[in-house]
């Protein structure tokens, strides 16, 4: 899967969801390899005093080697805002109800061992691969984006105006916090997804206000979409079984998959928008809307 | 299914099988390229892998059983190659000469700049198929992808289903013939009324690759309006 | 003395007169040229505007601190390696000097085997250009870097495995973004055939590969590069200079054992004037941005730095690689040496006045830039047969192993000025600039002063 690039690596996992009223937020609380037991003292304190100042019940769902995942009230604002004062060096990663948000930078295979990727379940993900263009290798400028609860995007390509469509977010109050230029489009779906906007509506402003070549993909708690630019030069293949949909830039990430031999293997068309249906009990055909 | 008509080549009985779970790529390219003429060859688990088989100026059968990546049979100037999957991005890229048959789907850019040979697709073929094609033909029995034949200098693209949109942009002397639908046009490529000798042109080409399914006295013929022939700025700017 | 009316004016105010620095004649004629022919300007050449450029740079040789090298006595040496990253056979050059890609097609024949000629007997390499490999050049050049361009004009998978390097070209300094034209009247039979296109048609050359997009693609193909030439030869990558930090970098994460870096002066045949002027950054700076890029990840002595455009002496060598390439090419100034833009003509022990011929062209020697129209008086940048005969293959090499040689002298003159018994010994801090833009882009120090532009220490 890396070899497409080896900056970077970055995963989401979607899986059962936790009670209304309360999100999961994936928070790092160092970017430095500490021993795992360093890690733990922080979590442990941050889940103390989170929870002294939030006033509420605050849960440790897993330490990670990054920090953790806790889950608590789902007033972000709040939850953000005491994080930074607890540990300023802190980063939130994502968060919702569903969604786990991991991402480092290295190899995807330590970054994968790092994080024990190999024991983790859901039903639906997300693993990301990165060899930077323009921005800098960072944590931060790994993929996914999660700009949204439950929201994350991937991409391949570049875009050719990231810098005026993020200007265009800033005069809204929508603030990247890297000059990468997929967060842009992330930010993008986010600020469509949360005025209430359907995936469809959301994906066709990016493909109407960002120019370049990408295709982007697109997780949230109960859907998946891929859309590729009209040149459609950067690769995305499908696999559909009975039992899964996936989607790769290339078949050889695909090649261990369960009947993966079975399996109905295509190409998505430029500018035409593929969203699935998680959860979804009848078909894995996904909805197909052309835009051209 | 057999390539027909004179494609064969005089083989030996001699089958050798390389297998890409027990020797690297570097290998198995080094190997293939030790072999002599008409040398049988089998290549098993490809699984997806890219550049299988390239740069072989050698006359070979090779058989690749599964689904290989990018750049299959690319730079390639003799072999015969049969691969009973899909194959990746640009399969036969600057193909000189030798037969790529694929019993799958080839992903985009299929036989990108190919100068001659033969590359015969069962299934599918995706987007700009075609492009920059200098020789050869390239026949696809299913449906093409977008902007395919993109600046397409020379050489014959037969498409048994439909072709995606700009088909043709900027053509120079190759010729597609289409029996499906055509999505679009691109820039200075057009319909043309069908000659005998595209008739038979067709048919060869049928016979060739069993795709019964083409009608030859049915199909389109795309080729160059030659109107970008000389540069001429008055045409509009958005080409 | 003569006494003047008061009221009297002089008849001509020289206000009314001063110059219009936006409204230059060259510009009224530009822009008038467009509104006559509806077409913007298609020309060789490279671009003309003033940059900063290595002519602004000084060397610090030894004087008490530091001890010179006897020129012409004490040794200075000038072999350079290429492509000891992944090759099994890099290239050993006798010098840091080798010719860049032009192609079949843009020159004649003749002006091709010259080359080839001229850069065996001095030690280095030449490169083929768009439009394929020919017999001449393959038998003339001792070691001979095959271009893997956007266009593929006679790619052969034999001519890939009888190339001593194989350079993918992105793009080049002249037209970064943009493909090359080569106009009808120098689509010769043999150009066309060599290109698989009717002769005599406007040739656009195309702007991305067919076959990949993008740096995660690069990778596969230099893997597919490598694996057809069985990891034997170097895989250099050409990129014209505009984002150079982020451009080099990717060519290094995608496989390159070489990067040449091709800055905005840079020559070519032909292409649209507006590239020319009006993309990339100059050299000086590009050099300076590559070896960053390189440095940074810590590949260093591992992927080697080769610059081109705009060079010509060798002062812009040595200075070149006192701010970090490994190896420079040359391309217009080997033309040049070679006799293009020459009021004379040598031919056949005599020699001719070439003045009227450029006239014709509507220009002068000294200001043709006219490689597009095929019609090159002195017998390089073109495909009429009259024409080539006039370049003798024996005079041209001779001239070119006459500069080259004299440009090496150079070189080593000042490495040897500053202390240096390797040219690849200069470094930065032998330099300073004489201009604050030049001291800024090449990230030396303003001379007199330690202050670099832009730099807080």
């Amino acid at each position: 899967m890396a070899s497409r690039g080896q900056d970077s690596a970055g995963l989401v996992i979607f899986s059962d969801g936790i009670p209304d009223g309360k999100y999961r937020y994936s928070i790092r609380v160092t970017e430095d390899q500490l021993p795992q037991a360093d890690v733990k003292k922080i979590v442990d304190s941050l889940q103390q005093e989170l929870a002294k100042a939030l006033n509420t019940e605050v849960e440790v769902e897993r330490v990670r080697p990054d920090g953790g995942v806790f889950v608590t009230t789902n007033d972000v604002d709040a939850v953000q805002a005491e994080l930074f004062n607890i540990v300023p060096d802190a980063s939130l990663v994502g968060y919702g109800q569903h969604m786990e948000i991991l991402k480092d930078v290295g190899s995807p295979a330590d970054v994968c061992n790092r994080f024990e990727v190999r024991d983790r379940s859901g039903y639906q993900a997300i693993g990301h691969t990165r060899m930077a263009t323009e921005s800098a290798v960072t944590i931060e400028h790994s993929h996914p984006f999660a700009p949204n609860s439950d929201l994350a995007v991937v991409h391949n390509g570049t875009f050719s105006n990231p810098f005026m469509v993020r200007r265009e977010l800033a005069e809204q109050g929508i603030y990247t916090v890297t000059d990468n230029d997929t967060e842009v489009a992330a930010r993008l779906i986010g600020r469509e997804l949360a005025a209430g906007k359907q995936m469809a509506e959301a994906l066709t402003t990016v493909t109407t206000t960002m120019d370049g070549f990408y295709t982007l993909l697109v997780g949230t708690a109960d859907e998946f979409a891929v859309v590729r630019d009209s040149f459609a030069c950067k690769p995305l293949v499908v696999a559909e079984t009975d039992d899964y949909v996936a989607v790769a830039s290339e078949y050889v990430a695909m090649v261990d998959l369960p009947n993966i031999n079975d399996a109905q293997i295509y190409e998505p068309k430029p500018e035409e928008l593929y969203i699935w249906k998680s959860n979804q009990d009848s078909s894995d055909k996904p909805v197909v809307t052309s835009l051209s | 299914m057999e390539v027909k008509s004179g494609q064969q080549r005089q083989t030996s009985s001699d089958q050798l099988v390389l297998d890409l779970n027990e020797i690297t790529l570097r290998e198995l390219n080094n190997r293939l390229r030790e072999l002599e003429d008409g040398a049988n060859v089998t290549i098993e688990n490809p699984r997806g892998q890219h550049s299988i088989c390239v740069g072989q100026l050698k006359r070979l059968n090779v058989t690749v059983n599964g689904h290989a990546g990018y750049f299959l049979g690319g730079l390639c100037d003799g072999p015969d190659i049969t691969v009973n999957g899909s194959v990746g991005v640009a399969c036969g890229e600057n193909l000189m000469r030798g037969t790529i048959r694929v019993h799958g789907n080839a992903s985009s850019n299929g036989g990108a700049s190919a100068h001659g040979g033969t590359i015969i697709i069962d299934g599918d073929a995706s987007s700009r198929t075609g492009i920059s094609l200098k020789g050869g033909t390239i026949a696809v029995a299913g449906d093409i992808g977008h902007m395919s034949a993109f600046m397409a200098q020379a050489g014959t693209i037969l498409v048994g289903g439909n072709a995606g949109y700009a088909l043709g942009d900027s053509l120079y002397e190759a010729v597609i013939y289409v029996q499906g639908s055509i999505d679009s046009f691109g820039a200075d490529a057009r319909e043309e009324d069908m000659t005998e000798d595209d008739v038979a042109k067709v048919r060869e080409l049928v016979e060739l690759t069993g795709f019964d399914h083409i009608d030859p006295e049915n199909v389109k013929r795309v080729a160059s309006a030659k109107t970008l022939y000389h540069f001429d700025a008055l045409k509009g700017q958005e080409y | 003395m003569k006494p003047i009316d008061k009221n009297e004016h002089p008849a001509v105010d020289r206000t009314h007169l001063a110059e219009n620095h936006t409204w230059q004649p060259e510009m009224i004629s530009y822009v008038q040229d467009m509104a006559r022919t509806g077409l913007y300007e298609i020309r060789g050449g490279g671009g003309k505007r003033k940059v900063p450029s290595f002519d602004d740079l000084s060397f610090l040789a030894a004087a008490a601190s530091r001890y010179p090298l006897e020129g012409y006595r004490e040794k200075c040496t000038t072999e350079t390696v290429l492509g000891t990253r992944f090759a099994e056979n890099p290239i050993k050059l006798d010098i840091p000097v080798t010719i860049a890609g032009m192609s079949f097609g843009a020159l004649s024949a003749q002006a091709k085997e010259a080359l080839g000629r001229a850069a065996t007997h001095v030690g280095t390499s030449t490169t083929t250009g768009d439009g394929g490999m020919t017999e001449e050049e393959r038998q003339a050049s001792k070691l001979l870097v095959y271009q893997l361009l956007p266009s593929r004009y006679g790619f052969n998978p034999r001519d890939v495995q009888r190339a001593d390097a194989i350079e993918v070209v992105i793009n080049q300094g002249a037209k970064p973004g943009g493909g090359g034209m080569l106009l009808g009247q120098k689509v010769s039979e043999r150009v066309a055939k060599m290109r698989t296109l009717p002769p005599g048609i406007d040739q656009r050359s195309s702007s991305r590969h067919p076959d990949w997009t993008g740096p995660d693609d690069l990778t596969i193909k230099i893997e597919e590069l490598r694996e057809a030439t069985g990891w034997k030869v170097p895989i250099y990558v050409k990129i014209g200079a505009t984002r150079v930090l982020n451009d080099v970098k990717l060519a290094i994460n995608a496989g390159a054992d070489v990067v040449v870096v091709d800055g905005m002066v840079g020559g070519t045949a032909a292409t649209q004037d507006v590239y020319m002027e009006h993309t990339g950054i100059p050299t000086l700076a590009a050099v300076r941005l590559a070896r960053q890029a390189i440095s940074e990840m810590g590949m260093d002595g591992e992927v080697q730095l080769m610059v081109s455009g705009g060079l010509r002496t060798g002062a812009d060598v040595a200075k070149a690689l006192a701010l970090g390439a490994d190896c420079v090419s040359l391309g217009m100034a080997v033309l040049i040496a070679m006799g293009m833009n020459s009021k004379t003509l040598e031919m056949d022990g005599q020699l001719y006045d070439l003045s009227d011929e450029y006239e014709a062209l509507g220009t002068t020697a000294d200001h043709y830039h006219h490689l597009h129209t095929g019609l090159c008086p002195a017998g390089i940048a073109t495909q009429d047969p009259e024409l080539s005969k006039r370049l003798d293959v024996d005079t041209a090499a001779r001239r070119v192993i006459n500069y080259l040689n004299a440009l090496v002298m150079e070189l080593t003159t000042l490495a040897r000025a500053c202390g240096k018994s390797s040219v690849h010994n200069l470094e930065p801090e032998d330099l300073v600039a004489l201009t604050i833009e030049s001291a800024a882009m090449a990230k030396v120090p303003l001379a007199g002063t330690d202050w670099i532009p832009g730099q807080s220490f």
